[in-house]
């Protein structure tokens, strides 16, 4: 299933990450702010692409401003998004 | 041993991923208050994840799911329970059918994880007056059940009377919960003083609810944490009293005696269990007597 809306979720407070998605033209497209962008953007932008695939998301645009999100936070609010995002919410 | 339980909001990362930092015994991170009705898939997802990835060793995490009048308890289940929580708190519990129905669902989602039933144990809180007559029936509903919880907030807006320091208004179900719980065999938590800068009354309300026999006692301010603790945790002259006694019965033993005195008093079986469980909570803190330390 892909995104159907657009939606987001997370905060801008510190060590979460806010996330939108909203429907692509056929592939991923990211767009990631970070304060640990230089350091870990790469790994930031795996760990986005890996729950996209996780959720079965091939077409999106996502926005991800991280605020020291870890990992397991950044995922659950990729995961959310992508959730809301499909209309499953 | 659950001395202190602390809350934690279920949709905040700074506060869950720190939370094996702040000292407590426990942490309950909090999937029903303090998570507003539009962000419950967030939160869900979040402690589920935080569950699945964090450390938190030393630490037994408690999930507060959604009442079963709710369509967000049973996802909450589905969510957490692959990750195994110490306990599922159950709020609004106001009978023993709560319970069932509950313990029925996650007998359910245990036999699809391959668990065994009543891996994951229940812990009702009380919070209606109708929870705190049915208390009993509610601690010995199942197996499952291994505590109970009283919550004061929800429970005076029932009882439809104002929420004070003193907590006069709560006596009763204070008692209550404690003589049921320990009719049903089962451990009792005290709910959590809520005035965060008033480090006065945070000794007094927890000292008064050890004295009613609660196990332990909920915070929402990691402030109150040491306080619980240091009060639910035995003394040096306790321990050191537990020692004494448990030297006499073995004495008593070898002399061949049935009844001892222990400084002009009669030990008892009472007296004995209470000094096992000072030592075995003294050894689990890393205790000593006394004179060791």
């Amino acid at each position: 299933m892909e995104i159907l809306k657009r939606a987001s979720a997370g905060t801008m407070e510190s060590s979460d990450a806010y996330v939108e998605i909203e429907p692509g033209n056929g592939s991923i497209d990211i767009t990631l702010e970070s304060v640990v962008l230089k350091q870990f953007g790469d790994d930031i932008c795996h760990t986005i692409q890996e729950v996209l695939a996780e959720q079965g998301v091939t077409s999106a645009n996502v926005r991800v401003i991280d605020r020291g999100a870890l990992e397991c936070v950044l995922r659950a609010r990729v995961e959310t998004a992508v959730t809301r995002g499909k209309g499953d919410a | 041993m659950r001395r202190s339980m602390l809350f934690l909001p279920g949709n905040n990362p700074n506060m869950l991923i720190n939370g094996n930092c702040l000292g407590a015994d426990a942490v309950i991170f909090d999937l029903e208050d303090a998570v507003s009705p539009d962000e419950k898939d967030a939160a869900r997802i979040l402690v589920r994840n935080t569950m699945r990835y964090m450390d938190f060793r030393g630490c037994e995490i408690i999930v507060r799911i959604n009442s079963i009048d709710t369509p967000y308890w049973k996802k909450d289940i589905d969510a957490i329970l692959p990750y195994r929580p110490g306990l599922i708190l159950l709020p609004k519990t106001g009978s023993a059918a709560d319970v069932l129905e509950a313990d029925a669902y996650l007998s359910q989602v245990e036999e699809a994880l391959g668990l065994e039933k009543n891996t994951v144990g229940l812990m009702p809180l009380i919070e209606t007056a109708l929870g705190v007559e049915n208390a009993f029936l509610i601690a010995s509903a199942t197996k499952r059940v291994k505590a109970l919880f009283l919550g004061a907030e929800d429970l005076t807006a029932d009882l439809q009377c104002k929420r004070t320091k003193e907590g006069r208004e709560i006596e009763y179900a204070r008692t209550r919960l404690v003589m049921a719980a320990r009719a049903a065999g089962v451990e009792v938590y005290d709910t959590p003083f809520t005035d965060v800068n008033d480090d006065e009354g945070i000794v007094m309300d927890a000292a008064f609810a050890k004295s009613l026999g609660f196990s332990g006692k909920a915070s929402i301010s990691p402030r109150h944490v040491e306080v619980i603790n240091r009060v639910f945790s035995p003394t040096l002259a306790e321990i050191d009293y537990a020692y004494e006694v448990m030297e006499a019965i073995t004495r008593a033993k070898q002399q061949g005696k049935g009844a001892i005195a222990l400084h002009g008093k009669m030990i008892d079986a009472p007296i004995v269990m209470r000094a096992q469980r000072t030592i075995a909570m003294a050894e689990e803190l890393g205790l000593g007597r006394e004179e060791e330390v």
